[in-house]
């Protein structure tokens, strides 16, 4: 009864002396972001193909391979001190650092990486592509993945692949290495610790999960303990914040370190605040256009060259997209390894309209054009409606969420796609095998993760030289076929490919060592440090 | 909800107190039950109608379909919906309301963190709309025609026309940034997170429980923004229908006969007229109270308040059914529950009803 008292006279008294604002910054020791982080589904790295995620289980894991924040071109260990390719490129042995342990204490063995991929490749969640490409299924992954001591572990494909392909799957989240001890020790019915990990951690990373509130926060902790030394922040906070508006407000009044989702209106509204810093980082996240191939019109060559041609790529970055698009025109984003720079195209509508009236619709025809509802779709949809008016290309537009939209893309019903694409590992054959590879175009084929095979196009030399690359053991011929394969489908196939994203960032000036890579989960908090 | 009509109906059971008590709990429970079931089934079958793929939502867009079609099987959606149905009412029975996918947590532990928030949020809104909008009501028609009634019903028409989300933005502009009066958006500054045990999940509740004032204190200054947003509607609503149920009664009959009488004006203002607007009142804000309590996803996305609202809709998007279905009961029992208080707090007002 005495505290319903102390609590009413409390309400009384803050009312009556007015509540007054919250703590002008946050601690010197937490590095504080708000991001809508409604996309959280799990924590399991098994699972884990989401952007809020994916960067998360970055900083809470150690993979096989790893790019560092120091170095985001450069592939280098994570948990492996070295490796040796042998049995004609199929066999990989890597040794295991020593020393290393995970957040729970316990050591990391090579018994524990070895488990951690076999148990990717037996849960086979989305992500397992990645791996059980190589040819391992749960049948046979134990004896192709096996450590051979405690510190030595070997892997052999059955695939024709590149060992640095494989090397670079390897640095994807389904690499992490995962405690085996302890997500063992919180198995229920044979689910691998699959329930358990979804809401926990289990990693030898810089930082350790200490809280998931979803749609609220996520809160990391440092591990003091980590191989690269303690990291800057004591802790990590993700807070969920949907509004960018709110965002804003929060950033300017101290209340968060970083905003991560502004959009350009925001960004050119902080500019001129001398407390906040604004960052650009490119991303792989690729904007592109694609035909159904199977459409009597949208499948001949000329139309999709002519749609290349009348697009006004320019325009659109340097208007509304201000900066958190760049022109790019290949299908493996720039600045990687592989990737082809070359622009193209840009607005030509005479060429255009000459390559239409050669495919027999010199009169125009009409179409629809299926894409997301969160922003720049909508605005660039609508200016490449505007675009392809010029040629007499008449486009709807039809706007819907994600989880309306692709069911639709993946059976093949839409006339044009407006969308986005980002790499599942950094390797360009992630995006070749999406792009290019199309071994079997038949509807009852359903090769749905494949974006050739949802727009209904197969082509035998682009087949073949993506697989060829994929296969290649010399990385310059290996690199020169993925620059001869993305110049051949800016030239034919389906795809208007127009923008690279160029992820913006608003921070305390006072806060620095952020990293954020071109793939979606190479996003490091290590190294960030506030004045 | 149709439960107003069952209880009141209890009247004609005249001198056998304890069969009509019987009856009346019968009543309520048959309706309670048809309720709940009218309630999941037109939910589950319009989420089923609903062109959003719930396994997509959970395996992403680039499942292949091997992985697509294991887990479609998982979902059981691949036997006929009335199955699907029945499974839920048998799952529900058991006290089970499954797990959400998109937040991985059995649904009953989601709906206990988040429906306190949208509890102590729309409370504290509803109390200031009474606080506020009844007096302003009274206040209006009592001076009808001359200028305090025009302040109450432009107040009234801005606060039930302006667009909650432009408030909020406008109102965080204003008091958060500029002023730096209030908190800005969430429950709770980062660093206080985590230190009070939810109990209740009510956070000034708990902070004051915990004797952790600075808690208390931070957690007020958040809340009173949202609060005081979502009050200006529910403000403008009671203010406006007290309005018009006092002119109603002032131009009574009885009320001139009062005032020849010579009864002082506030008498017969608030004992007479007042007391007879009382029973139509608790019905609105009864309405008001349940129609926040539904969440309002507007001013908890503004304000990042991790409502039942914000809740909903998210798994709404995404066909988390498990969850759309665990809030929609959610908000049911609410309505019912608010439906049997104003029964019983008619009974208490008005004499004719008991």
């Amino acid at each position: 009864m005495n505290k319903i008292i102390k609590f009413l006279i409390g309400m009384t008294a803050v009312a009556m002396l007015g509540v007054g604002g919250s703590q002008a910054a946050t601690p010197k020791n937490t590095f504080v972001m708000a991001k809508d982080i409604a996309d959280i589904i799990t924590m399991d790295p098994a699972e884990v193909f989401e952007l809020t995620t994916g960067e998360i289980i970055a900083n809470v894991y150690d993979r096989i391979m790893m790019f560092e924040p120091e170095d985001l071109q450069t592939l280098v260990g994570g948990v492996a001190e070295s490796w040796e390719v042998s049995n004609q490129g199929k066999t990989i042995t890597f040794k295991i650092r020593s020393g290393l342990k995970f957040h729970s204490g316990n050591p990391v063995r090579a018994e524990d990486v070895a488990w951690s991929l076999q148990r990717v490749v037996k849960l086979n969640k989305t992500p397992a592509f990645i791996i059980t490409q190589f040819g391992w299924n749960a049948d046979n992954v134990d004896g192709l993945v096996k450590s051979l001591d405690d510190r030595t572990f070997s892997v052999t494909i059955t695939e024709e692949f590149s060992p640095g392909l494989v090397l670079n799957a390897l640095s994807a989240g389904v690499a992490s290495v995962v405690d085996k001890k302890l997500v063992m020790s919180n198995e229920k019915d044979g689910d691998l610790g699959y329930e358990w990990l979804k809401s926990n951690s289990a990693g030898s990373g810089a930082y350790s999960l200490k809280t998931w509130k979803a749609n609220e926060i996520v809160t990391l902790e440092a591990n003091a303990g980590y191989r690269h030394g303690a990291p800057g922040m004591q802790r990590v906070i993700l807070r969920h914040v949907a509004e960018p508006s709110s965002q804003r407000l929060l950033l300017e009044k101290g209340d968060i370190d970083m905003a991560r989702n502004l959009t350009p209106d925001q960004v050119k509204g902080v500019q001129g605040n001398a407390d906040i810093a604004i960052d650009g980082y490119p991303k792989g996240t690729i904007v592109y256009m694609a035909a159904n191939a199977g459409h009597p019109i949208l499948g001949k060559d000329k139309v999709v060259q002519a749609m290349r041609h009348l697009v006004d790529y320019e325009s659109m970055a340097n208007s509304f997209l201000a900066g958190q698009f760049v022109v790019h025109q290949a299908f493996w984003p720039g600045g990687l390894w592989g990737a082809l720079e070359d622009t193209p195209y840009t607005q030509d509508v005479e060429t255009a309209k000459k390559l239409l009236q050669e495919a027999g619709h010199g009169d125009g025809f009409e179409m629809t054009i299926h894409t997301l509802t969160n922003s720049p779709f909508p605005e660039i949809a609508q200016a490449v409606q505007a675009n392809l008016a010029k040629g007499g290309i008449k486009a709807n537009i039809v706007t819907l969420e994600g989880k309306t939209l692709w069911p639709k893309y993946r059976a093949r019903e839409h006339d044009i796609i407006l969308a986005r694409w980002s790499p599942d590992y950094v390797d360009p054959h992630s995006n070749a095998d999406a792009f290019a590879h199309n071994p079997d175009n038949r509807p009852e084929a359903k090769l749905t993760g494949v974006l050739a095979w949802r727009n209904a196009w197969a082509d035998e030399s682009s087949n073949m030289l993506a697989v060829k690359a994929r296969n290649e053991l010399d990385l310059a011929k290996r690199e020169k076929q993925y620059l001869e394969l993305q110049a051949m489908l800016q030239k034919k196939g389906p795809y208007v490919i127009m923008f690279q994203q160029n992820e913006q960032v608003a921070r305390n000036k006072g806060l620095k060592g952020f990293v954020s890579g071109s793939n979606f989960d190479l996003v490091f908090y290590r190294n960030v440090t506030k004045q | 909800m149709g439960l107003t009509s069952a209880s009141s109906g209890q009247t004609a059971g005249s001198g056998l107190a304890p069969p009509s008590v019987l009856v009346s709990i019968i009543g309520v429970m048959v309706s309670l039950t048809l309720t709940f079931i009218g309630l999941t089934a037109i939910t589950f079958v319009i989420s089923r109608v609903m062109p959003v793929d719930p396994v997509l939502a959970i395996v992403g867009d680039r499942a292949s379909d091997e992985v697509y079609q294991q887990v479609y099987l998982q979902l059981g959606l691949d036997k006929p919906i009335y199955i699907q149905y029945l499974r839920y009412l048998g799952q529900l029975a058991e006290g089970d309301l499954g797990t959400s996918i998109m937040t991985a947590q059995p649904v009953i532990d989601d709906i206990l963190r988040f429906f306190p928030a949208t509890l102590e949020l729309a409370t504290v809104a509803t109390l200031l709309g009474i606080f506020v909008g009844v007096p302003a009501g009274v206040f209006a028609a009592v001076h009808q025609g001359r200028w305090p009634d025009h302040i109450v019903r432009v107040v009234a028409l801005l606060g039930y026309s302006a667009p909650i989300f432009w408030l909020g933005l406008v109102a965080l502009l204003i008091f958060y940034a500029n002023l730096g009066w209030v908190a800005g958006p969430g429950r709770l500054d980062v660093f206080y997170d985590g230190i009070v045990e939810p109990k209740s999940g009510i956070l000034l509740l708990d902070a004051a429980l915990a004797d952790e004032w600075d808690i208390f204190h931070n957690a007020l200054s958040h809340l009173i923004l949202p609060a005081s947003i979502l009050g200006t509607f529910a403000l403008a609503y009671i203010a406006r229908m007290t309005r018009s149920f006092m002119l109603d009664q002032l131009s009574q009959e009885y009320i001139l006969t009062a005032r020849v009488k010579g009864i002082p004006e506030r008498q017969v203002i608030w004992r007479h007229a007042f007391r007879n607007v009382l029973v139509q009142l608790i019905t609105i804000i009864g309405l008001t109270y349940a129609s926040l309590l539904e969440g309002s996803v507007l001013t908890e996305t503004v304000f990042s308040w991790p409502g039942i609202g914000q809740y909903i809709t998210h798994s709404l998007f995404n066909n988390d059914m498990n969850a759309v279905l665990g809030g929609t009961i959610v908000v049911g029992v609410c309505f019912v529950g608010i439906n049997m208080l104003s029964d019983l707090l008619y009974r208490l007002v008005d004499p004719r009803v008991r």
